[in-house]
């Protein structure tokens, strides 16, 4: 929203000493965020002049249009300029600036030869002198509105200071410059005079019959004002002044008709309507669309209407779509005599569902669906009557009204109470002068609060806190820290979580946080299938490249292992801990029960049940070798046994047991694997990525990975460990020669439970595929002790010899002899 | 044999035994004039040989001839090896410049840093961290924070939606749905902060990101007023950005919030807009079923990029999202 200074001191008496800074911050103050301040003319330096077309010399002989123009600028003689402008026409009056002249961008006007001729100053367009975007042609004005011993600067208000503020959502009213200059007022405790008040109690002459109004939604409309005038003449123009104003709010002076309500809405904060009574049959009507039709607005778009759509209507089609956009069919044109004037205190949200719909947002859209003073369906449209007469042939015909403004309720707040919510304490004194300040009427020995008519956001003692601190000044809130509860941590699932993600780092893995968006493409080249490949849809993705939710977190390592290969990065290990979204359930329909209170247990629980599951997971990716290589010569590189190794340690960490066993899973290598299980549920997966894969993402072979299901391991149980044994080891190795296929966990397995419960470790120190025959060697050393006394020779090639014999018994070894 | 006659063995042994050079010289040294069949050993054998009164002392001179050269030869052993590993010491000097070999330099995220490092300052104070769902109910996300569909304030935010839009879900606009949950599973006093991953359907570029982090605060007691907000966003303020930072609450408006404000602090020269705040809106402790006669709240929350950006001087986005190496491994575990 803009704001003109010198339209705010319409309203204020502003007293010299206060700068433009001083209201920015005043604004802030109140909470209004300033985002910029023009200084309008302030890089404009004279000599600007109007001046009268006399004469235009069409020059051909170029690319584009060239005018060598005559100009009668108050001056003994004619002066004349080289224009590439076409938009004017002899008697037309022009802005000159003249040689010495200096424009925005520094931009300095001198006589100069140009196109054959001396061009002897420039004609200015409205953006040449800043004061627009608009670059269609020159400002053109007519011999009524300037002459050329008019003071140029003065006549178009050039100097002036803008503020362009934010105005939150629960903020209507302060898009205009009525609500802005109430809040400059409040900021610095200086009267407002509301435009508002003159205009109370204004009749105009009936001189006929009006188009009558109707609100046939009564959900959607509270009071309709419609204001029929007739006689007016089309050739009447916009008043400069009016012409400047608008140009300032940045917007584009359009015809008198149209510019006056656009001027209303501005000051006073309602949008209006002006329709061609002409093309009125019958009544003018606020009701749904209630079929799908063709609708053309005013820019020319032709729009499908939604039966839901709030349509101003007469009793033969729709005209306009409410509060959002006029029609073309009923707008005014250069034939347009008599003027239906609409006026509605729309429904805030009926509003913003046209506005959504079809995705139009509008000067009117914004305001009406923040919500408009109810008053000024009356007020603004008796403004705009009072302006149109004053500017132009035409006469009011009659003013009906049907429905009745709602106003904001008034309540009674405890004073006390806005202390215990600021924590500080403020004065019934203070509360009542703020009050009034922002328009409020207080019954001084109740509280009773009437909010003023344009604040329906004020219903609770809240709402007045709000309202008070913002005009004493937040910076009047101190600073206590509350009384700290006993004591808190984090829960052993997150701390779980941090020992895992600072073990990765530790160990050389990079941190990454990916986007968890995906396409189906990539889900397919994974080879994810089943439940593991089906997930959610955006409904509005950034871009149809990635528009589903990501099903695992490898797929993303990949991607950014590939773009720092790109970028040069050869060898490296990254990780990421996130959820993942695969679509186990069908969504239910939305649980959206009323907020005014807590729903029933039954509810929330339907609420909570109806998100789907999101597996937290950590995963990473080995890329390259495992040690940066350098002059001591060549390092090994990354292979599955890492990625298995990662998985195991991690679920050492959360002091779990598992069971390894050989897997054949997406996106791994079928036969490099592995799954590890903890109480019988598979909880992560390791081993070489497939190398179709990494072919595809110009991955080094042999890149591996792991994932970990994290959601799925149990909660770690307190560690009770065992006593330390302080007698000898007894150390004893064993080589067995099994089948290739046994996998060697299990003869480990069979070692182990053959041996009993003194053996206290047993670790594969060699493995030997040489054998032939389909025989790998496997051997093992079995370190024994007793917790209370030394081994005898005899014990141990016992405990040995059980253990051979199971791994005999169970896996086929055969107990190789030196 | 006379006494001279082993004085000249020892005078002979010990210069021999001082003129070796190395170890090998000093080995035949040894037996030649220490050996069993040196002179002094054959002396020894032959005392047996003698009466009883020159064995006597014959035996003590020779002894103490033998501990002569014993300690002769001590010394001499002594210090050719000291030479040796002196020796074998300067051969062995290497260029300790030379690089040397490393595993892969790892680290965590720096939002991961920061989001660890907010968490322990307000763990330390008694906040819990409570987190929550990423795709969630468009019930938790917007209606239960006082937002109702088609209100302006549900497009200040722009939401990425899941398909059927019937369900509702959505991908979160902001971590408050966590304090939703809390207030509607847990009981007053409530001291939580929610980090956590959200989404806004923002072109990714030099300053915004779809997906960013937020760290939200939520209060919910006996007497907290807005001093209290106050009180915990300056303690929070100053451990973020330094000792001598300085805060700002501007009015502003969140639906869920009464009094609502905005927090910038005074950081480098300028103000900078950290986050949204205020006191909890009764509404929203009344959907969730908290007496507000008896309880109040504030709750705030900030982005976690920005706050990042703004303290390490970070100017694109970029670095943050596309997990480049080079960048991450700047952190480390710290920040």
């Amino acid at each position: 929203m803009r704001a003109p200074l010198s339209w705010i001191k319409d309203f204020i008496d502003l007293p010299s000493s206060l700068t433009a800074d001083d209201i920015g911050k005043g604004l802030v103050r109140v909470g209004f965020e300033v985002e910029d301040v023009i200084y309008q003319g302030a890089d404009v330096k004279g000599p600007l002049v109007f001046g009268e077309v006399l004469s235009i010399e069409e020059i051909t002989e170029f690319k584009k249009p060239i005018r060598y123009v005559g100009l009668d600028c108050g001056e003994k003689q004619t002066r004349f300029v080289i224009c590439g402008a076409t938009n004017f026409v002899v008697g037309d009056m022009v802005l000159v600036a003249l040689p010495g002249s200096v424009l925005p961008g520094n931009f300095a006007i001198a006589a100069r030869e140009t196109y054959g001729k001396t061009s002897n100053g420039m004609i200015c367009s409205a953006k040449e002198l800043g004061l627009s975007d608009d670059h269609a042609g020159i400002m053109v004005f007519d011999k009524e509105q300037v002459s050329s011993k008019d003071d140029v600067r003065e006549k178009l208000q050039l100097d002036d200071i803008i503020f362009d503020i934010a105005v939150n959502p629960d903020r209507g009213y302060a898009l205009s410059i009525r609500g802005v200059a109430r809040e400059i007022a409040g900021a610095f405790d200086l009267k407002f005079n509301d435009p508002a008040n003159q205009l109370r109690g204004l009749n105009f002459e009936k001189s006929g019959s009006g188009v009558k109004p109707k609100i046939d939604d009564k959900e959607s409309a509270s009071v309709f004002y419609l204001r029929t005038l007739s006689n007016f003449d089309s050739k009447a123009t916009t008043p400069l002044w009016m012409r400047r104003r608008i140009e300032k709010m940045g917007m584009r002076s359009i015809s008198l008709v149209v510019d006056v309500t656009n001027y209303v809405m501005l000051e006073l904060g309602q949008p209006l309507h002006a329709f061609d009574r002409k093309k009125i049959k019958g009544d003018l009507r606020v009701a749904r669309a209630g079929k799908s039709a063709k609708f053309v607005t005013l820019d020319g778009q032709e729009r499908t209407l939604d039966p839901a759509d709030l349509m101003v209507c007469d009793d033969e089609r729709p005209l306009a779509l409410a509060g959002t956009m006029g029609g073309l069919y009923s707008e005014i044109t250069d034939e347009t005599t008599e003027i239906a004037l609409e006026a509605v205190r729309f429904n805030p949200i009926a509003i913003a569902q046209n506005s959504r719909r079809h995705k139009l947002s509008s000067e009117a859209s914004r305001r009406l669906e923040r919500g408009v003073d109810p008053c000024l369906a009356e007020l603004a449209s008796a403004r705009f009557v009072q302006l149109l007469t004053e500017h132009s042939s035409a006469k009011h015909v009659e003013t009906l009204s049907t429905g009745e403004a709602k106003y904001p309720v008034s309540f009674t707040i405890n004073p006390a109470h806005v202390s215990t919510i600021l924590g500080f304490e403020v004065s019934s004194t203070q509360i009542l002068k703020s009050l009034q300040t922002i328009g409020c009427e207080v019954n001084e020995s109740n509280f009773e609060i009437n909010p003023p008519t344009w604040r329906p956001d004020l219903t609770n003692v809240s709402d007045i806190a709000e309202e008070v601190a913002r005009i004493i000044g937040y910076d009047s809130i101190p600073s206590v820290l509350p009384n700290r509860p006993l004591h808190a941590s984090l829960t052993p699932i997150q701390k779980r979580r941090r020992v895992i993600a600072a073990f990765l780092a530790n160990r050389g893995f990079s941190e990454v946080l990916t986007f968890p968006f995906t396409n189906q493409k990539t889900i397919d080249e994974m080879g994810f299938v089943g439940s593991r490949a089906s997930t959610y849809a955006l409904a509005n993705p950034m871009s149809d490249e990635n528009p589903l939710l990501r099903v695992h977190l490898i797929p993303g390592l990949i991607e950014v292992a590939a773009r720092n290969i790109s970028r040069g990065a050869q060898d490296f290990a990254i990780f990421e801990t996130g959820s993942i979204f695969r679509s186990t359930k069908k969504l239910d329909a939305f649980v959206n029960p009323d907020t005014s209170v807590r729903p029933g247990q039954q509810i929330i629980s339907k609420i909570f049940e109806s998100v789907p599951d999101q597996i937290q997971m950590v995963a990473g990716l080995l890329v390259g070798k495992r040690e940066v290589e350098d002059w001591q010569g060549k390092s090994q590189s990354f292979e599955w046994s890492d990625a298995i190794s990662f998985a195991q340690e991690i679920l050492d960490l959360c002091h779990l047991e598992y069971e390894v066993k050989r897997s054949d899973l997406a996106p791994w290598h079928p036969g490099r694997c592995a799954e590890l299980i903890v109480d019988g549920t598979v909880v992560a997966h390791a081993g070489e990525v497939h190398p179709r894969i990494l072919a595809q993402y110009n991955l080094p072979a042999r890149s591996s990975a792991f994932a970990i299901n994290l959601g799925a391991l149990p909660a770690s149980t307190l560690v009770k460990p065992s006593r330390v044994g302080v007698m000898p080891a007894a150390v004893q190795d064993v080589a067995l020669i099994v089948d290739s296929r046994v996998p060697a966990l299990e003869v480990q397995e069979a070692l182990r439970e053959g041996a009993g419960n003194l053996l206290e470790s047993i670790a594969l120190f060699d493995r030997y595929d040489k054998v032939g025959d389909g025989k790998v060697s496997l051997a093992f050393t079995l370190t024994f002790r007793a917790e209370d006394r030394t081994l005898t020779g005899e014990e141990v090639s016992a405990m040995r010899e059980a253990a051979t014999n199971l791994a005999t018994k169970r896996c086929g070894a055969i107990v190789r002899t030196a | 044999m006379n006494a001279q006659e082993i004085q000249g063995w020892i005078d002979s042994a010990t210069a021999a035994f001082s003129s070796a050079t190395t170890l090998d010289e000093l080995k035949s040294a040894r037996l030649l004039h220490a050996g069993d069949k040196s002179a002094i050993a054959g002396a020894s054998r032959n005392l047996g040989s003698l009466s009883p009164e020159e064995k006597a002392s014959f035996g003590k001179i020779i002894g103490e001839a033998k501990a002569v050269i014993a300690d002769a030869l001590t010394q001499a052993t002594k210090r050719l090896e000291e030479a040796r590993d002196q020796k074998m010491l300067a051969e062995e000097v290497v260029d300790i410049t030379l690089p040397v070999r490393r595993s892969h330099r790892g680290g965590l995220h720096p939002i991961s840093i920061l989001k660890n490092d907010i968490s322990d300052f307000f763990i330390e104070q008694g906040y819990f961290v409570e987190e929550g769902p990423e795709l969630e109910s468009g019930w938790l996300n917007f209606d239960a924070l006082n937002i109702p569909a088609d209100h302006p304030a549900r497009t200040m935010q722009d939401t990425f939606f899941i398909e059927p839009l019937e369900s509702g879900m959505v991908l979160r606009t902001h971590t408050s749905p966590v304090q939703i949950r809390t207030m509607l599973t847990k009981q007053p006093p409530i001291y939580v902060i929610c980090p956590g991953r959200t989404f806004r359907a923002d072109e990714l570029d030099a300053t915004h990101s779809p997906v960013f982090h937020q760290v939200e605060g939520l209060v919910v007691d006996r007497g907290i007023t807005m001093a209290h907000l106050k009180g915990t966003l300056d303690n929070f303020a100053r451990y973020m950005f330094g000792p001598d930072v300085t805060t700002r609450l501007r009015p502003s408006f969140f639906p869920f919030t009464e009094p609502s404000a905005e927090v910038d602090v005074f950081f480098n020269g300028r103000w900078i807009e950290w986050g949204g705040c205020g006191m909890v809106n009764p509404r929203v402790l009344k959907t969730c079923g908290i007496d507000t006669s008896e309880f109040s709240g504030f709750a705030f929350g900030m982005g976690l990029e920005r706050t990042l950006m703004v303290r390490h001087g970070i100017t694109d986005m970029h670095d943050i999202v596309e997990g480049d190496l080079r960048f991450t491994r700047q952190f480390g575990v710290g920040l």
